[in-house]
């Protein structure tokens, strides 16, 4: 009777914290969308900022954004998959590959601020590509790199040694047995990180204040060496740097709301790519 | 021992060492051709890993060294000269636990030849479906080619990764405990195929199936703690053999 008890006990409390993180985040995301969804128009995604942002749309920085995840995506994603399938496939496995991995993980915990600090010193000043696309794009890509790494590497380990061995016994390349019989079963799983690596890059301030974000630039831009502006730096700005802060609150709860999708929508391609993938493994 | 004119394979003084671990120790033993030879011993004996010597399936295990020499028809296997692939598919392998790629039975048994260059698609069936006969696997799967490997039964799964090996044109066949895995029956037709095999391939089977090893081989080695105890022509092993160890062995007083 008395263990039935605390049985029922343990269920109950780890119910009942479980539902209040869902309700923290609940909470959070009604509170955005019910304040932003009257501030969303055609006019506020499409148009342009006027009187430093409290009037007018925020096209510039969904713009910006959008260039910034999809620049860091293009760098991390071939370095991270390429470093995963050294450090599982290839590389023996002992200090110096423990090393390695010890670093990554390291890296995954590094402060953004301290990413945007490196950006501004590599690529701003000593590449010399200034504030720019280019430059926040790099930095964003070098501080998703551990998780796009980490996840992948797990995907890579999660598929069964037996199908490795299978295709090496019949005289396959080692190459060959992992572009045919192992990254096709890991790529769902290293899509995920991906999708973890959107929200992230989609979301940090800190990196791309020294790197990229116009404080207020109306206008697009025209080559990976101009400055943009982006929504979290935006949404910053209106928050505690704009003259009228109090007044331009619907216009930081609209930002924040098109932030928000911005991110669900490349994690959503995300997702459906990955589940394309998924439908063509016959487990 | 055996005449070594019809030796296929040919083991000279072979130490294995699993980084600082040896695992096996000055084996010497020369495999006949078109020849069933089990390798029998408890478990730990280094059957499995002398096995997996053969066809240099160690080579991917980290940390792992060798002394002495695996010559095969006369080559050796692990001279800085030979061509792993080459080698690999002139030995097929088949494990323990059945592996079938996550893909159509077809796609299994074409697995091989297509790395191996082969695109005409019409010499492709024709290789899927011999290998299949070859694994006696054929009339139970030829209306089903297109579907999961993986929905086939285990004994079905083992035979199809036989078949799988055979589509690339072995002339060794390295069996590491092929029928563990699998119900009195699978196991009798995975057995009645190695017999069938047997005239025209060099087999090498290891079993934890004392009674298996006694049906299927021609020949056995008696592995016992890395050392090769005995090998000669599985009767003479079964009923006199020469060393105690590999009396108390077979009658089963100990492994």
């Amino acid at each position: 009777m008395k263990t039935q008890q605390i049985e029922n006990l343990v269920f109950w409390a780890i119910r009942i914290i479980t539902y209040s993180i869902i309700g923290v985040v609940g909470y959070i995301l009604l509170d955005i969308i019910i304040k932003g969804l009257p501030v969303l128009s055609w006019e506020f995604v499409s148009g342009f900022p006027r009187r430093s942002g409290a009037e007018g749309g925020i096209l510039p920085a969904i713009a910006g954004t959008a260039y910034l995840i999809t620049g860091a995506l293009v760098v991390a994603l071939p370095l991270g998959t390429a470093s995963a399938i050294y450090l599982t496939e290839y590389a023996n496995q002992g200090r110096f590959t423990a090393a390695i991995r010890m670093a990554i993980i390291t890296l995954a915990g590094v402060p953004s601020i301290v990413f945007g600090l490196f950006g501004l010193g590599l690529f701003v000043l000593f590449f010399g590509f200034g504030a720019s696309i280019i430059s926040g794009s790099l930095t964003l890509a070098f501080m998703i790199l551990p998780t796009i790494i980490v996840s992948s590497e797990e995907a890579l380990r999660a598929v069964p040694q037996a199908l490795r061995e299978g295709s090496l016994a019949l005289g396959a390349t080692q190459w060959q047995t992992i572009y045919k019989n192992v990254l096709p079963y890991a790529l769902p799983g290293m899509f995920t990180g991906s999708i973890l690596g959107i929200g992230r890059a989609a979301g940090e301030t800190a990196p791309i204040l020294l790197t990229v974000a116009a404080f207020y630039l109306p206008k697009l831009p025209n080559s990976i060496f101009d400055q943009v502006m982006a929504l979290p730096y935006h949404l910053y700005i209106l928050a505690t740097q704009h003259p009228e802060t109090s007044k331009v609150l619907p216009m930081q709860y609209g930002t924040a709301l098109v932030l928000l999708l911005l991110v669900l929508m490349f994690n959503l391609a995300a997702i459906i790519l990955r589940n394309r993938f998924r439908k063509k493994i016959q487990w | 021992m055996v005449n070594s004119k019809s030796s296929k394979i040919h083991v000279e003084n072979l130490d294995f060492y699993y980084g600082e671990t040896q695992a096996l120790f000055d084996i010497s033993i020369q495999i006949p051709e078109r020849r069933v030879t089990a390798l029998i011993g408890p478990s730990g004996c280094g059957k499995s890993t002398f096995l997996r010597m053969l066809n240099r399936m160690n080579d991917i295990i980290d940390g792992t060294r060798h002394n002495g020499k695996v010559l095969v028809d006369g080559k050796d296997i692990y001279d800085s000269a030979t061509d792993v692939v080459a080698l690999r598919q002139k030995i097929g392998m088949v494990f323990q636990k059945s592996n079938p790629f996550p893909k159509s039975i077809y796609e299994n048994v074409a697995y091989g030849p297509k790395i191996h260059g082969m695109r005409d698609p019409a010499k492709l069936n024709e290789i899927v479906e011999k290998s299949l006969q070859g694994a006696a696997l054929w009339d139970e799967v030829k209306d089903r080619v297109d579907k999961n490997a993986l929905a086939l039964s285990g004994g079905q799964q083992q035979r199809l990764c036989i078949a799988r090996a055979l589509a690339v044109g072995p002339e060794i066949l390295l069996m590491d405990e092929p029928a563990s895995a699998l119900d009195p029956k699978s196991t009798a037709r995975v057995e009645d195929l190695i017999a069938e095999l047997r005239s025209e391939y060099t087999i090498v089977i290891v079993t934890h199936n004392m009674q298996q090893a006694a049906r299927v081989s021609d020949h056995t080695a008696f592995f016992y703690e890395g050392n090769l105890v005995e090998f000669g022509k599985t009767k003479k092993i079964f009923t006199n053999p020469d060393n105690k160890q590999t009396e108390d062995y077979i009658t089963g007083r100990f492994g």
